[in-house]
């Protein structure tokens, strides 16, 4: 890395961080959220849901144990721009294959350290998530104000056809550079379960998914069908799945109708497990409404309490869009989880049908595995229905 | 689910007295916990035998019980109590291992008393080695490799299966892991083996495969009883493994493990947890991985709060004590509040937006003889914790935290100097870890080694020595500047790099006050923000601060009166759990009295800086840059100096001079108190004698004044803590032995010659004063002649053998000097009484170590009293006017490191070297001493034989001695001296050789367990070599030891009692009124 440049990132409301350029040199615009996970910068960077976003980390080590191949939710990174306290001058980590600046350079991405992240985090929890822009060229402070100013909202934009896939493919499992096979140091095992020997077939909505899910669908027993947010619920039938998944994705949830149309179409016939963006379509497919968090949840440590067990689990989550329990009110579904934090729904089953869906991640990536057992009640789910059980 | 309400009552054990490993982290776990309890309106009951902890202040338990710490004693306790439960996990080791014990006995399932928290399967499983290690290959985690062989055969063939190098080679049940190994090669192996084959009692080995240089980290996990799990802290350490953890450099959160690598750890740990069966509350899980290939091996896990766990709680803001206490009664996480953000529930995982920095701290100049390498045998006894928001700030400010004379990594004072060091030197302090390595490592960076080339010395993490290299960079390119010249830009980065004022000035050859002025005009302002648990996500309502260089100060103001407290900084020999107890009290006196109270400290063990100990919390250093700060930026009233011991007495006279309104004695006076020739004065005008005494400024000028005064002589440097470099000599040539060390120990300020007063009672009193009114908070009686430092003696309250014309004496002289010295606040004076003269030894015009003592025996919080005064209440007004005489007694008991420093000289004198103290009550004072020593361990044996060997001015009171200990059915070995002389008196002693004339002598005697108490007066200055081999041998294997013979005498009278009196236990709040008002 050679000297660094300034760089600068402005808000809509008129303030102006300076820092040190790092990545790409680029000038873009978009949303700004903060993300409080201590680990984990690789699979944000490259998780879909933050397209359009600029993330900031609230760890302030950023960049230390590199980039590699196995850690990434997308082929590319996803989101707009990366703003952090303290860039690492080297990488260290058995593992690393590349440094953070070099990956975020080729990949376009602007970046900005020497940020003092915890003053920008508090700004964006008392204000809200607010648009901006960062640039690591030389830019005026006018400019830089006016350019977040004039950044489209996300709301009422959909996002997800920016990073759906074009066409229908199979995830293949036996693929290496899939990265199927869990993390384990060597000589570890924490008595994994095998993959179960009889596969269901999934038919997987890739709203922006990370391919985590994917890995993980695979490692509980399905085969997985992926298939663009715009494919119709014939397309997916002619597919003759055993069930449905709908991803996590970017963007406003209310602005995907033809979404929510196929859902609907679908939620009769099928076990169907939601994640994230997933979880909100259904619902909307159920006729419920989403609504703006005022800064979102986006971290590793967001305490979700089962209300039928009474438990609670460590989550990782990444949403500014939550789903309005009163909207469900007689519609078929109710909410099995809450945020224990601001008591926002985190889970859902529809009363009926065998349908589910969560809002935070269950696949972790970054973050706890504690809700791993989800995609065991997904294989029994589907399990039981082929058994004509339910 | 809510609190179990079948459970009424509940025993905690604390740790007893501070030792290396266990510190006042204890007393804070344990504060905690009584807190808690008491809050849910569970009736607590509380042992332990530490009078200098806040947890055994009365308030914080229903009962408390100053009582040693073994099973007879809390069995009697449990007798009289009958607790329903018992927490056996906020104690340490101590608490744990007598829990086990009181199991193992059967103790607890005959008086119903159920453990709660961790059960015994629970804690064995914890504990063993073999069961946890099957315990963990069980649930799929890795162990690192190892073979238990009985002979080469077996050894070769283990080798043979490890197939690796190197090797380490454990004999089994040698002391210190004596005859142990690494082996690089089959020759050294088959070398080493063979050794450790001969020197195990059981010719048994253990071969396992070597981590040294591996990456080392820890999780702070807690779980409840609905089987939720959270991780509180990950911590990595700076130092690989090989170096103890308690000796270790520590950094939380880990820095160099990706979010993958750190799932695996968090699952792994809960997986531990949940296997070993640790129901509810904290543990702590040590993990080893491999730089190369990623392996990670579980080392340890502790089923109970720890060292880290404290760390854990002020690195985060978790109270983890608290929560534990909280999950054993049988709430759930979810059901608990998070303290710091109000709103959301404690079952989450504290995010933080910072870096901190724990660097321990280490005493081996008090310890000249021992091994200062770092070893898996811990050896630090104190430690420091700072945050910064990025690693660099909060490692320099770590570092100026110790206290060390360090001010940084670099820029000037101790280490830091600019001279090249070779490279010979520089290896050398690389390649095996030791106190002074990390300012090495800034050497070799100097002298032009590259990361790679350091990293292969040390196995330090590259990352790391990646930052150091950054900020010796950044050091390097100041150093081309002036204060004049330097870039704002560049100088506020230095300031974010954690540079202090004081590296600065040195770096750009300006002086502190210029620098702190030239910043400042710049518009370099410190900026304070908040440890919230959450990084900013929630508001935070605990002000619990750390300084920093950002844009934003998170200094919530407010118009309350405020006083600023000095803690003491890291604990050391000399200065520990008594100043913070001081300050604790100070802190809580205040806010009864209206203040805000600001508490400063950079101790993560400590009450002090426990977030709800204070109005406010600064986690900061204590120099005059960060204190003087914090009092500007809170815009304090007034600021107490006097209470955390030496630390912030230091800084008075500067915090004065910079508009510091310093509350209670003034500075003037607590440098009169230290300055020779002021003092000898005011004791003149009150006609006080002091012991002759000259200053000598260099060695051939001492020599001259030694005989002026005549031997013995009695050599201190000046400006020194704890007795650094104090010698007792008693010839001339004794004293050209020391006299050069004497004044190497602060170079160019002079050395002090007192004359020693031989066979001298010493007299500790400690004294509270408003100005107006003085009242003596209680004497202390040393039960060894004077010579032995006041930290380490033991000592009888009321005395026990002065008479009352003596007692009023003192009291006169007292009131005297308080007087004199404008005393507000605490004072201590050390007298000493020779043929029925008063001599003052020293005079100190703040807190003592013996305060909380005091404060225990008499029943009167006199620290909280002295902070009122301090802002100006009278003594009158707060019914504190006449001295309070216990009418029982009271003994306080030093306890020893010795056994951490193979070949440490061990032996009682002017230099303070015990780690902690505990408190012998009783209506019986010969019984009050026995509970003392069984407290201190080992305890007094009340059977069996005694090693007598005195020096020959004893030898008259031995024989006295050694017929009534023969009286008290006890046989007597000594060596020919001493057993000449009791033959000849008819003692019917037994003669044993002396270690250079054969065997069996003393030391097979003891090792073999043929010895019960070892009676040995040294012969010289410096025991000789066979003295200390004895002594040694004795501690090794806890034998009762007495150095003195007045200790031996008191012995005596204690083991009357034990074979006389009835044992009998009693809680302090039942001693409270049990005084005279003098």
């Amino acid at each position: 890395m050679s000297t660094p440049k300034p760089a600068i990132l402005a808000l809509e409301d008129g303030s102006v961080f300076r820092g040190l350029a790092f990545g790409a040199d680029a000038t873009i615009a978009g949303e700004c959220v903060f993300n409080t996970s201590m680990t984990g910068y690789q699979e944000i960077l490259t998780d879909p849901s933050y397209f359009g976003q600029i993330v900031t980390m609230t760890a302030v080590q950023i960049g230390n144990y590199g980039v590699n191949a196995e850690d990434t939710e997308a082929a590319t990174p996803k989101c707009s721009g990366f703003v952090v306290r303290e860039l690492s001058p080297i990488v260290s980590n058995w593992r690393s294959q590349q440094s953070l600046h070099d990956y975020l350079r080729q990949a376009g991405i602007p970046g900005i350290s020497e940020v003092d992240t915890r003053a920008l985090t508090k700004k964006l929890r008392v204000e809200g998530a607010m648009k901006c822009c960062l640039s690591t060229l030389p830019l005026g402070d006018a400019e830089a104000i006016q350019r977040a100013r004039s950044w489209r909202d996300m709301a009422g934009a959909d996002y997800v056809k920016d990073v759906t896939c074009k066409t229908p493919y199979l995830w293949r499992a036996d693929d290496p550079a899939n990265h199927n096979t869990p993390y384990f140091p060597v000589g570890t095992t924490m008595n994994a379960p095998g993959i179960p020997e009889k596969k269901f077939r999934v038919a997987a909505f890739d709203y922006g998914a990370k391919h985590s899910i994917y890995r993980k669908l695979v490692r509980h027993g399905f085969e997985v069908q992926v298939f663009p947010a715009t494919a119709t619920h014939e397309e997916v039938r002619e597919h003759k799945p055993d069930a449905v998944f709908l991803s996590n994705g970017p963007g406003d949830p209310a602005a995907l109708p033809y979404i929510h149309q196929t859902v609907t179409g679908l939620l009769p016939d099928y076990p169907i497990f939601g994640i994230c963006l997933g979880h909100q379509m259904i619902t909307h497919a159920l006729g419920g409404t989403t609504f703006k968090l005022k800064f979102g949840h986006r971290g590793g440590n967001q305490p979700v309490k089962n209300l039928d067990t009474g438990k609670v689990s460590i989550t990782a989550q990444n949403h500014g869009f939550a789903t309005d329990p009163k909207s469900l009110a007689d519609r078929g579904a109710r909410v099995t989880e809450i945020n224990l934090n601001d008591q926002t729904v985190e889970g859902l089953r529809h009363t009926k049908l065998p349908v589910f869906s969560v809002q935070y991640h269950p696949e972790a990536a970054p973050g706890p595995n504690d809700a791993d057992p989800l995609f065991v009640d997904f294989y029994r789910m589907v399990e039981q229905r082929k058994a004509g059980k339910i | 689910m809510p609190k179990r309400t079948d459970l009424k009552s509940i025993l905690i054990i604390g740790a007893g007295p501070i030792v290396i490993g266990q510190a006042c982290e204890f007393d804070y776990s344990g504060t905690q916990a009584c807190k808690a309890l008491r809050e849910e309106g569970y009736r607590v009951i509380l042992v332990n035998s530490n009078p200098a902890t806040i947890m055994t202040d009365p308030e914080f338990a229903d009962v408390t019980y100053i009582e040693p710490l073994t099973v007879d004693f809390l069995e009697r306790i449990i007798i009289a109590e009958r607790p329903s439960a018992l927490l056996p996990t906020l104690g340490g080791q101590t608490a744990l291992n007598l829990s086990m014990e009181l199991h193992k006995a059967g103790i607890l399932e005959k008086y119903g008393v159920e453990m709660i928290g961790a059960k015994s399967e629970a804690i064995n499983k914890g504990e063993d080695r073999e069961l946890f290690k099957q315990c963990m290959l069980r649930i799929g985690l890795d162990v690192a490799k190892s073979r238990t062989v009985k002979s080469m055969e077996e050894a070769r063939a283990a080798a043979e299966f490890l197939a690796m190098f190197p090797l380490i080679i454990r004999p089994s049940f040698t002391l210190g892991g004596a005859g142990g190994g690494i082996a690089y090669n089959r020759e050294e192996f088959e070398a080493i083996v063979a050794n450790g084959l001969d020197l195990s009692p059981v010719h048994e080995v253990l071969v396992e495969e070597c981590l040294l240089g591996w990456k080392e980290y820890e999780m702070e996990v807690m779980r409840d009883h609905k089987d939720q799990c959270v991780v509180i802290c990950s911590i990595e350490n700076f130092d690989p493994m090989g170096v103890h953890t308690g000796d270790s450099i520590t950094v939380a959160p880990a820095m160099t493990l990706s979010d993958k690598e750190y799932q695996v750890m968090r699952d792994a740990s809960f997986a531990v947890i949940r296997e070993i069966g640790v129901e509810t509350g904290g543990s702590n899980i040590q993990f080893s991985v491999d730089p190369v290939t990623g392996r990670m091996v579980v080392i340890e896990m502790n089923p109970r709060v720890s060292r880290s766990s404290a760390l854990a709680s002020k690195a985060t803001g978790f109270p983890i004590a608290k929560i534990a206490a909280k999950l054993a009664v049988g709430y759930t996480l979810d059901e608990l509040r998070n303290d710091i953000t109000r709103l959301t529930p404690a079952s989450f995982e504290p995010t933080i937006d910072y870096v901190v920095t724990k660097i321990p701290r280490f005493t081996f100049e008090k310890f000249p003889d021992a091994d200062p390498t770092l070893t898996s045998a811990m050896k630090s006894v104190g430690e420091a914790m700072a945050i910064g928001r990025t690693f660099k700030e909060s490692f320099q400010k770590c570092l100026r935290s110790l206290e060390t004379g360090a001010r940084g990594f670099g820029g000037g004072g101790r280490h830091g100097g600019d001279e090249l060091v070779d490279e010979k030197t520089i290896n050398a302090k690389l390649g095996t870890p030791n106190a002074e390595r990390v300012y090495y490592l800034r050497h070799a960076f100097r002298a032009g080694y590259t990361v790679e080339r350091i990293f292969d010395l040390t196995k330090i993490d590259p990352w790391f020595l990646h930052q150091l290299r950054e900020i010796h960079e950044m050091e390097q390119a100041l150093s081309q500047h002036t204060l004049a010249s330097v870039d704002t830009n560049a100088l506020r980065r230095a300031k974010q790099f954690g540079f202090s004022d004081a590296q600065l000035a040195h770096i750009l050859k300006s002086d502190l006050a210029t620098v702190r002025a030239d910043r400042k005009q710049r518009g370099i302002h410190t900026t304070y923000r908040l440890v919230d648990t959450c990084a900013a996500e929630f508001e935070a309502f605990t002000p619990y601060y750390y300084s920093s260089y950002g844009d934003e100060n998170e200094i919530i103001p407010s118009k309350k009166k405020k006083i600023m407290i000095l803690g003491g900084g890291p604990n050391r020999i000399g200065q520990g759990i008594e100043f913070d107890y001081c300050c604790v009290h100070a802190s809580f006196a205040l806010r009864e009295a209206g203040f805000e109270t600001v508490m400063v400290n950079s101790n993560p063990e400590t009450v002090s800086t426990d977030y709800d100990t204070s109005d406010r919390l600064y986690f900061e250093p204590l120099t005059l840059e960060d204190v003087l700060e914090v009092y500007q930026q809170e815009k304090c009233d007034g600021a107490i100096v006097q209470f955390g011991g030496q630390t912030p007495l230091n800084l008075a006279t500067a915090l004065k001079a910079n508009g510091v309104n310093i509350i209670g004695t003034s500075p003037e006076s607590i440098e009169l108190a230290e300055d020779r020739k002021q003092f000898a004065a005011v004791l003149n005008k009150i006609g006080l004698r002091q012991p002759a005494n000259r200053t000598a400024m260099n060695e051939s000028e001492a020599l001259g004044f030694a005989h002026e005064v005549g031997f013995p002589v009695l050599l201190r440097p000046s400006f020194v803590l704890g007795g650094r470099g104090m010698f007792i000599v008693y010839t001339e040539q004794e004293f050209q032995a020391v006299i050069r060390t004497a004044f190497e120990v602060m170079p160019g300020k002079p050395v002090l010659i007192d004359k020693f007063l031989e066979d001298a009672i010493e007299l500790d009193v400690d004294c509270i004063s408003d100005g107006e009114t003085s009242v003596v908070g209680g004497m202390l009686e040393h039960i060894e002649f004077a010579g032995v430092h006041s930290g380490d003696a033991a000592m009888v309250m009321p005395p026990h053998t002065l008479g009352a014309q003596m007692l009023k004496t003192v009291r006169i002289a007292t009131h005297a000097l308080a007087r004199e010295l404008k005393v507000i606040g605490l004072m201590n004076i050390q007298f000493a009484i020779k043929d029925d003269e008063l001599y003052v030894l020293e005079v100190n015009p703040r807190a003592s170590r013996t305060v909380p003592f005091v404060a225990k025996a008499i029943g009167v919080p006199l620290a909280k009293l002295a902070a009122k005064v301090m802002t100006g209440q009278k003594l009158k007004a707060l019914g504190f006017t006449g001295e309070h005489v216990p009418n029982h007694w009271c003994v306080k008991e030093a306890v020893f490191p010795f056994v951490r420093f193979p070949g440490a000289m061990i032996t009682l004198g002017p230099e303070m070297r015990s780690t902690g103290e505990v408190m012998g009550l009783d209506e019986d004072l010969g019984m009050a001493f026995a509970k003392a020593q069984a407290a201190a361990k080992p305890g007094l044996p009340v059977k069996g034989n005694v090693f007598l060997s005195v020096k020959d001015a004893d030898k008259p009171r031995a024989v006295i001695l050694a017929k009534r200990l023969e009286a008290l059915g006890f046989t007597i070995y000594s060596t020919s001296g001493t057993a000449k002389v009791l033959g000849d008196a008819g003692v019917a002693v037994k003669r044993l050789a002396k270690l250079s004339e054969g065997r069996p002598n003393a030391v097979d005697m003891i090792k073999n367990g043929q010895i019960q108490m070892v009676i040995n007066t040294p012969g010289g200055m410096i025991p000789r070599r066979d003295e200390n081999a004895i002594r040694a041998a004795a501690y090794a294997h806890n034998v009762c030891l007495m150095t003195t013979v007045t200790g031996a005498e008191a012995a005596a009278n204690g083991i009357y009692a034990l074979k006389h009196r009835q044992i009998t236990v009693k809680p302090i709040q039942q001693y409270r009124g049990n005084v005279t008002v003098v």
